[in-house]
């Protein structure tokens, strides 16, 4: 959503679901997944009349709960949604005063952008890399980006989208999807009725989407979509990415992740353009658009972590950043390959189970005993933490692509740390719609089990106590770093923690910095992580007040909209719906029209004001340059219908490509894959001859994630208490199984055992002409627990994303026979 | 004191199963494991450590359109006028003054009379301390003034509790508006079933899609129990269990005797 939008986060919030008058859930079962979803849902239902749509490979409990619902093959979303496009040009169900303000439809495209039979300009096919440096605006002398408000220029995004999508028409994708066509067309026709003016439609998504070769595409088919449509910034709008657990969104915004550092700031790397902080910041900050101030939040950052160590002389010790090395790659595939290759020493997993959770499970298990250390920090003993027993290695009898270990042959040396559960320790968490939530303790920890907290925070005393006398020049980043005391030097408090993260003034420790926008450049603010800045505040009496724990439980919107600003806090500066400047028309005073009900901001002669907090400059009035640029975080300040250079490494539009493994050519262009995918393992990828059914992985309500949690709860185990597997009645009966009966998955990774589940809610698929069959498994189960199962991951492919590095969890090509 | 009782919504309903887990959680019910048999429903029916089930159904009734799942939330519907109450030779089973059929362990003996004579075969037999569990609508709660654990936890607001009058007349307004919104068939379930249940269902279809009687039969002998043997014949009952309590007894008795004998025989 970066590239679209500016930020990677769910535009509005659980409770706007109530807003939407249809929603699209494609690439989520949000029944399941995010149940509470569905109360605000099946309100918009009552009580607005809203339509549910949903579009999913299986006939889940979304799609009972749904008005429609539509099959697709696994892994052709962006067939469906470029028909979806080319839908709404053909029938002008585009918002047409949305998209000339608040897009980028009207910029014109440089000479030289092409695209040609599934490649886009600059591509080079030794590297398996784009030069992306075509994929441009044009702009004036002063560099100011060249428009065509008509939209009629030949090279203007909207005329060069409605080109790219012109292939993309209803026979071809429901040839290459495998969607009846009459189930299609009525897709089309109910969701773009949202580009009415008075209509709003959203689109929620969750790893359905994102867990395939082009998951960041399926996400900009929606951004652009919904942009086409106006729904962006409005109430029961947006892109919604449900999270696949409590937090996630906190995660990302803390970056557990190698390619930023907090606050969504690219990690310095060891490239020269990141060898000083000038460099790095020259480098990475934009000309245009609110991300002009990044110099100040990666000052304050450094503040935070170097304290008095940071100072203006020596670059703020931007020197003790660990720098990656800018041609490798950090994710976790990546970090697995690595592995098995010997190149990785020692583990931390820290509420993870890679030997359930990881994408070909067997070879990270396999790869795990190349380690020398491994710490498991959970509730209970999970898979990893026992990746070593007999137990672990215990495979069908039909498995021969493994070589079994036993624990002689693993010189691992194994930590486990006893993590207290979430009721036992107090803490934030920021739930999918980015409300940072505080919650309390309600019980003490079980024997000697700690919070995770605790645990960090030792162990950094401890490294940085064993250091403390070394006078190596390299470990100064180790004995300068800020390290607490947060409260008492005993038990970290959270408060204290938050403090740091929301930010200081250096010279006055206990003084909260209001909001990002009092961040400086000089030193003189510190700050754990710049969008969290606003998230503490100081009671009359001089106390912290920390907003997170705030639980006024009334909703503050006038109209009835469930913004209830005063519950909790949410970043950005507490805005509950993002790009709100578009909730309104450009003149920034006249609502919509026929939604008067659905404005959250409005220019108020000589500032913005509203029940939502304004996602613009306050002071910026709607004539003045950039008045109308609702999308800050973004260089252009419009929403991207075009992803220019720089912003994906796959694309400016979505192409539809086959999954990596598929029993199909690409009926669309002779590209099959997805050209900028990083292929890892090129001997273990399966053919159709061998491998002819699609498979694909899931989740049930019953459980969460790996199971570590839930399958140790008896109640939960006796819900959903065996591995299974789902499909069709007409594949069963090609391959005589029954309902109930023991049957074999197998891939070119591995085989596993589950339990039939025949049932009517999977169907074949046609396509191009032939029937083929798919089927699907929970990915919840492993060797521990009262519910026990084998790990559907080590059926899953090791490839991921061009962009992100995701795993193609969602489709992968197998056999199945009976056990 | 008025009727109080549950209203389930299917059309809201997305069988998340909180239900089953909450009543669970406040029952202190152990869990029953058993083995997957390729249906979500792990529960074929509820069974003495489990009071609430969630039912999966699929129907096909035309290939060109959608499969369909049903959803049914299924206990004791606490029927206005229960059989098990009437047949219980213990006198078990009271009704309260608000429509909960309360099952009192104390004075169960565990005959099982209930369960045969339930409609919907809901009472269960519980083998460890050989006393009938069910649903209790959660009386204490209730009492209290709080609403029923099931009904607590549910996210989507499918379950609701209140008002008996109250519920129905909203069920009849939104079956009206299922009905004119693509579900034809739409109706109520319980409000003049058997005379009347004290749980109430809004169902998108006809009741035996759910896997519900149309239309709720009690044994025709039951009546007669309730209203002759009992009231006449009642006293006859301990001695009836006394007697084959003797003649348990004296079997055993003979059994052993048989047992001796037969040992080195021939049978």
């Amino acid at each position: 959503m970066s590239p679209s939008f500016g930020r990677g986060a769910m535009t509005n919030h659980v409770v706007d679901l109530k807003n939407t008058d249809y929603a699209l859930i494609m690439g989520s079962n949000a029944a399941e997944n995010h149940p509470i979803t569905m109360k605000w849902l099946t309100k918009a239902r009552l009580e607005r009349g809203a339509k549910i749509i949903h579009v999913d490979p299986r006939f889940t409990r979304t799609s009972q709960i749904a008005d429609l619902y539509a099959p697709l093959r696994s892994g052709t979303d962006i067939a469906f949604l470029g028909g979806m496009i080319k839908y709404i040009f053909d029938n002008k169900r585009y918002h047409k005063e949305y998209v000339v303000n608040y897009t980028d439809a009207s910029f014109i495209v440089k000479e030289g952008f092409d695209f040609h039979d599934g490649l886009f300009s600059g591509y080079d096919p030794a590297k398996g890399q784009y030069d992306n440096s075509s994929w441009d605006y044009e702009v004036d002398a002063e560099g100011k980006f060249i428009t065509d408000p008509t939209l009629e220029h030949p090279r203007c995004v909207f005329q060069l989208m409605k080109k790219h999508y012109s292939r993309y028409d209803i026979d071809s994708v429901c040839n290459i999807t495998g969607t009846p066509k009459n189930k299609y067309l009525q897709v089309l026709d109910m969701f773009t009725q949202s580009s009415a003016p008075n209509k709003i439609g959203n689109i929620m998504y969750a790893m359905g989407t994102t867990q395939h070769t082009v998951g960041t595409q399926n996400v900009r088919s929606y951004a652009v979509i919904q942009l086409l449509l106006g729904n962006m910034g409005r109430p029961g709008g947006g892109v919604n990415a449900l999270r696949g657990e409590n937090n996630v969104q906190g995660s990302t915004d803390q970056a557990l992740l190698f390619h930023i550092i907090p606050g969504y700031i690219t990690s310095p790397s060891n490239s020269p353009a990141h060898k000083t902080l000038d460099a790095f910041l020259a480098k990475e900050t934009p000309k245009t658009g609110f991300k002009v101030n990044q110099p100040k939040w990666v000052v304050s950052l450094l503040k935070a972590w170097y304290g008095d160590a940071a100072t203006p002389a020596n670059d703020f010790a931007y020197h003790y950043l660990p720098k990656r090395d800018v041609n490798k790659n950090y994710s976790h595939i990546a970090m697995f390959e690595a592995m098995h290759r010997g190149e990785i020493d020692g583990l931390f997993i820290w509420g993870g189970n890679p030997v359930v959770g990881g994408p070909h499970a067997n070879k990270e298990q396999e790869a795990m005993c190349n380690l020398k250390w491994l710490v498991a920090a959970d509730l209970w003993l999970t898979e990893s933490a026992d990746f070593w027993t007999y137990q672990a290695w215990e495979r069908p009898a039909s498995e021969t692509k493994v070589k079994k270990r036993t624990p002689a042959d693993i010189k691992t040396e194994v930590f486990f740390l006893p993590a207290a559960a979430v009721y036992e320790k107090e803490g934030t968490a920021a739930n999918t719609g980015r409300w940072v939530q505080y919650r309390g303790k309600a019980a003490e920890p079980v024997g000697d089990s700690r919070p995770d907290l605790w645990f960090i925070y030792e162990i950094g005393k401890r490294i940085q106590a064993a250091y403390a006398n070394s006078k190596d020049p390299k470990d100064e980043p180790i004995k300068n770093m800020t390290w607490g005391p947060y409260g008492s030097d005993h038990e970290p408090d959270v408060v204290e923690v938050g403090l740091e993260m929301n930010g200081y003034y250096v010279d006055d420790p206990r003084k909260p910095v209001p909001g990002f926008p009092k961040l400086a450049a000089d030193g003189s603010t510190a700050c754990g992580n710049w969008i969290y800045c606003g998230q503490m505040t100081t009671k009359a009496n001089g106390d912290l007040d920390y907003k997170p724990m705030w639980r006024d439980n009334k909703d503050n919107s006038k109209t009835g909209l469930g913004l209830y600003s005063n519950w909790a806090w949410c970043w950005p500066v507490n805005r509950r719906v993002l790009y709100n400047r578009c909730s309104v028309q450009p003149d920034g005073v006249t609502p919509w029209p026929g939604d008067e009900k659905r404005q959250l901001i409005g220019w108020a002669l000589d500032k913005w004001v509203g029940d939502d907090v304004p996602d613009f400059n306050t002071s910026l009035a709607p004539d003045a340059p950039g008045g109308i640029n609702p999308f800050i975080m973004r260089p252009e300040g419009k929403g991207c219908l075009f992803a220019a250079k720089g912003s994906t490494k796959d694309g400016p539009f979505p192409e539809h490509y086959e999954p990596w493994e598929s029993p199909f050519p690409n009926l669309m262009s002779k590209q099959d894959k997805n050209p900028a995918v990083k292929v890892w393992e090129p001997d273990k990828q399966a053919t159709p001859d061998k491998y002819p059914i699609i498979g694909t992985t899931y989740r049930v309500v019953e459980h969460w994630q790996t199971g570590a949690l839930t399958r140790n709860l008896p109640w939960l185990a006796e819900l959903m208490p065996d591995m299974f597997v789902e499909m069709s009645e007409q594949l069963a009966k090609i391959k005589g199984i029954r309902n109930g009966d023991k049957v074999i998955i197998t891939t070119i990774r591995g085989d596993v055992e589950a339990v039939a589940c025949v049932t009517k809610r999977f169907k074949p698929f046609v396509v191009g002409g032939r029937t083929v069959h798919q089927i699907g498994t929970v990915w919840h189960f492993g060797f521990k627990g009262y519910a026990k199962g084998d790990p559907a991951n080590r059926l899953t492919p090791h490839i991921g994303d061009a962009n992100t590095m995701i795993p193609e969890y969602k489709a992968w090509l197998c056999d199945v026979r009976r056990a | 004191m008025a009727l109080k009782t549950n209203l389930y919504d299917v059309s809201k309903c997305t069988a998340c199963r909180g239900c089953i887990i909450a009543c669970k959680d406040w029952n202190q019910l152990p869990a029953v494991i058993e083995p997957f048999k390729g249906n979500y429903c792990t529960h074929e029916d509820t069974n003495g450590d489990t009071f609430t089930i969630m039912r999966f159904m699929e129907y096909e009734e035309d290939p060109a359109d959608d499969v369909k799942w049903h959803f049914l939330k299924y206990q004791c519907m606490h029927c206005l006028d229960p059989a098990c109450m009437k047949v219980c030779p213990r006198h078990a089973y009271t009704k309260t003054d608000w429509g909960a059929t309360f099952h009192d362990p104390e004075k169960c003996v565990g005959c099982q009379y209930c369960t045969y004579a339930c409609p919907f075969h809901i009472p269960k037999y519980r083998k460890r301390e050989d006393k009938i569990t069910k649903c209790t609508l959660c009386v204490e709660r209730v009492e209290a003034g709080l609403t029923p654990a099931c009904t607590r936890t549910c996210p989507t607001g499918a379950l609701s509790f209140g008002d008996r009058h109250e519920l129905l007349d909203y069920a009849e307004e939104r079956v009206k508006f299922l009905r004119a919104n693509g579900f034809p068939n739409a109706t109520i379930y319980g409000k003049l079933e058997l005379g009347g249940l004290n749980k109430l269902y809004i169902l998108t279809d006809t009741p035996d899609k759910f896997g519900l009687p149309i239309d709720p039969k009690v044994s025709s002998t039951i009546p007669a129990w309730k209203d002759w043997i009992q009231p006449y014949v009642g006293w006859l009952i301990p001695l009836a269990l006394a007697g084959s309590a003797f003649s348990f007894v004296t079997t055993r008795i003979l059994a052993g005797k048989h047992e001796e004998h037969a040992e080195g025989g021939h049978e």
